[in-house]
């Protein structure tokens, strides 16, 4: 096999970051099988090529495995006359065990069949969430499927779909977690097994789930449906340990990076140098938690806040999701169930709704919040708001029957917690 | 297909998201939902402590991220050695190791800096960059985000490795302006910066037409006849060069060697702490998109995070930072220069404007 000639991405073997090239290169130099050498060093080649020409020379077709039409990338090259050991290299997504947790033995059993397979180049994982498993002809693709799906994995969503959802740590290690995240990761995503396998939705729906609102999935931004957990009675405090805190940063500290930072003047700093909370004007921002974790923490009534539509920049641009459900609680059966249906007739709706390639939160821009809300049955809440409408064009035909509505609601709440 | 094929051909099992329970260290098993508070002893080591006292102590390390399954099995033998054979990652693609005891730690630490991956990308460092793949796999790219990254992370890694910075710095990078890398403290994205040229001979073989124009979001496509044959037009005075017509259309290509530039935005951050979640924003364009390892980028971001850890206080992120100090000042500690390009005019982009008498002398 004659080594491709690499100068310009030899220099990026150069420096002391860990070298993706260097791995390829391992591959190529030094993996026993030929199969490998041959499709790394092609690849390295057709790489070497880009950066020479700066262009890319991939190009998508139709390569799924029996009985799916999606999960996999496929990629053939443009120029493989020339790099014809990787012409084809797609990629499968995979869809990683729930806060991303492995033991090295599935990590290797995983490594030993892609070797088998693939190219033996892997990131875990892609910005969606997936294990990426890159490099593999077509043929192979279903080979490599069949036999990690034999122990448990599954591949992840590609085209107009459910994708493959995330969720963080979560309570297995963070003391900030207000929802068992994986369960509601694996409850969304695994209710649509369907609509992740076999694309026929108006465009991509995702799913994240962050334990609190510091939001480590960055739901808000990137998922159709984020999941957020949260909490609605007091903060706890233990105040010896604040007072310590105090002690040893100092007044000045805690009044420039916690009490001046609080986004809505909920806190102060008592002359005993404990610490006085305005909760019911706490937003749940996590500011002060996360600056002193051992005095603060999350309440005890703990549940999920719901936001709908957010996404990155295509078509109209970046939209962030909007409160749909300001609080709800996850612990009886019947909660987690409903959960689910949250998103089943929000699904539904924007599939009988959207345009072609139109996101479930451009849908809500172009047909307005309310019509939403109406289709899949909630009803308005001003947390649903940054503040009302400032236009003053609005007809407002049924006032007061929205006004009965309301104070309906209002009655029934009180009548709930009374 | 042949009746004896079709039986050959296995069905799926449709399992889903495994359950990561299963893969979880037995002290967070045991502990699932208990934990009290956390500390961060060092860089790259977080102690978390269970309501019932016990520990777990996590070492956080940043790799190269495409990872080959050498490096994956060293990786593994680490955790087997050093870690009782449990792993997670992280959303920014750095490998965690839990551990139980203490003193395990330091060891741990030794091995993994042994072996050439980087210790730390906790609290206020500067994490390691999500990104996309570009020249390597994907369809679209302007760039190779990866190489970016590589480039990039070599100069900073003293600030991954430390936490020197007011906050934590999450850095993104993406290969076209849809931008799969994310929001970021700091994004590093491709800007095209010239309309598509278009094969008007592949058109109508290759692409779905209608669909193609609905994808523009300025309405500056339209269906034409060219040299006799069905294909598509651009009206270059609208066109905004962003890319999207060309996954549903190849023959409209948008990258161009000379013409592909990066961009750099800030500001984007997607905790709710102290304010809401906020969008990034643009402060550099018509930096060369310069391979391999692409010294004016990182010359900028380097300028960018140096102001910011300089003059904004504990806690601040850049966003956080530039509201407080105004977005002038931001471009003078930068030496950056202030464009009408930076001036939005994207629909909505009026509320971007300073209706107010607030100016900073």
């Amino acid at each position: 096999m004659k080594k491709h000639d690499t100068p310009m991405i030899d220099e990026l073997e150069n420096g002391p970051w860990p070298s993706f090239i260097s791995g390829i290169k391992r591959l190529r130099d030094t993996h026993p099988e030929k199969r490998i050498n041959e499709m790394t060093n092609d690849l390295l080649g057709q790489l070497e090529h880009s950066y020479e020409t700066r262009k890319g020379y991939w190009k998508g077709g139709t390569v799924s495995v029996y009985g799916y039409g999606g999960g996999i990338i496929p990629r053939f090259s443009e120029v493989g006359n020339v790099f014809p050991a990787s012409k084809e290299f797609h990629t499968l997504r995979v869809q990683p065990p729930a806060g991303n947790f492995y033991s090295t033995s599935m990590l290797r059993k995983l490594a030993d069949s892609w070797e088998k397979h693939g190219s033996g180049l892997v990131t875990f994982h892609g910005q969606t969430g997936n294990i990426m498993f890159i490099g593999s002809t077509t043929e192979n693709t279903q080979h490599f499927f069949d036999e990690i799906n034999d122990y448990g994995f599954d591949l992840g969503g590609a085209g107009p779909c459910v994708r493959t959802a995330m969720s963080c740590v979560g309570a297995g290690r963070c003391e900030m977690s207000n929802v068992n995240e994986h369960k509601a990761h694996r409850l969304l995503v695994n209710n649509f097994t369907d609509d992740v396998h076999r694309p026929a939705l108006p465009y991509k729906f995702k799913f994240k789930v962050s334990g609190c609102p510091n939001d480590c999935m960055n739901s808000i931004e990137r998922a159709d449906m984020s999941v957020i957990g949260t909490w609605r009675d007091d903060i706890k405090i233990d105040q010896e340990e604040f007072k310590k805190f105090v002690e040893m940063k100092g007044r000045k500290y805690v009044i420039d990076n916690i009490v001046t930072r609080c986004p809505t003047n909920a806190i102060s700093l008592n002359d005993d140098d404990s610490i006085q909370i305005d909760n019911q004007n706490c937003v749940k921002c996590m500011h002060c938690l996360n600056v002193v974790p051992k005095a603060l923490q999350c309440g005890d009534d703990k549940g999920v806040t719901i936001l709908i539509g957010g996404k990155r920049t295509l078509k109209i641009g970046d939209l962030m999701g909007t409160v749909i459900v300001p609080f709800m609680k996850l612990e009886k059966e019947e909660d987690w169930e409903r959960l689910v249906e949250i998103a089943e007739e929000t699904i539904d709706f924007w599939a009988d709704n959207a345009l072609e390639h139109e996101r479930c939160g451009e849908m809500i821009e172009r047909i307005g919040l309310v019509n939403f809300l109406e289709g899949v049955g909630f009803d308005v809440d001003p947390n649903m708001v940054a503040n009302p409408r400032e236009s003053s064009y609005v007809r407002t035909d049924d006032w007061d029957d929205e006004a009965v509505k309301w104070y309906e609601k209002i009655d029934e709440r009180k009548k709930g917690s009374a | 297909m042949g009746e004896k094929a079709k039986k050959e051909m296995r069905t799926p099992i449709e399992t889903g998201c495994p359950d990561g329970f299963q893969y979880m260290h037995p002290t967070m098993r045991k502990n699932f939902g208990q934990w009290k508070y956390h500390e961060h002893p060092r860089p790259g080591v977080l102690l978390h402590v269970s309501n019932s006292g016990e520990e777990i102590w996590t070492v956080r390390a940043g790799t190269q991220r495409i990872l080959d399954v050498f490096t994956l099995r060293t990786l593994c033998d680490i955790g087997d050695e050093y870690a009782d054979g449990y792993v997670r990652f992280t959303i920014r693609s750095n490998i965690e190791y839990m551990v139980k005891d203490k003193d395990k730690v330091q060891p741990l630490i030794d091995a993994l800096e042994k072996e050439g991956f980087i210790v730390g990308g906790t609290k206020n460092s500067v994490a390691m960059i999500s990104h996309t793949q570009g020249w390597l796999h994907c369809d679209i790219p302007g760039t190779d985000a990866s190489g970016v990254v590589k480039a990039m992370m070599d100069e900073l890694i003293d600030e991954f490795r430390n936490n020197e910075m007011p906050n934590r710095v999450h850095l993104t990078t993406s290969c076209c302006q849809i931008n799969c890398g994310g929001q970021g403290d700091i994004a590093i994205n491709i800007q095209h910066t010239k309309p598509p040229k278009i094969n008007h001979d592949l058109v109508s073989n290759v692409c779905e037409r209608p669909s193609v124009v609905a994808r523009c979001p300025v309405a500056a496509i339209r269906p034409a006849m060219v040299n006799g044959k069905p294909s598509l037009e651009v009206d270059e005075k609208k066109c905004i060069c962003c890319g999207a017509c060309f996954p549903p259309c190849p023959p409209m290509q948008i990258n161009d060697p000379e013409h592909s530039k990066l961009a750099i935005w800030v500001g984007g951050n997607h905790s709710n702490a102290r304010s809401k979640p906020s969008f990034q924003k643009l402060v550099a364009a018509g930096i060369p998109n310069n391979p391999p390892r692409w010294p004016e980028a990182t010359a900028i971001v380097k300028r960018i995070l140096s102001a910011y850890k300089e003059d904004a206080r504990d806690w601040e992120r850049i966003n956080d930072w530039i509201e407080r100090i105004g977005w002038p000042r931001f471009f003078e500690l930068t030496e950056l220069p202030f464009t009408k390009y930076h001036i939005d005019n994207w629909r909505g982009g009026r509320k971007t404007l300073n209706s107010s008498a607030y100016v900073r002398f």
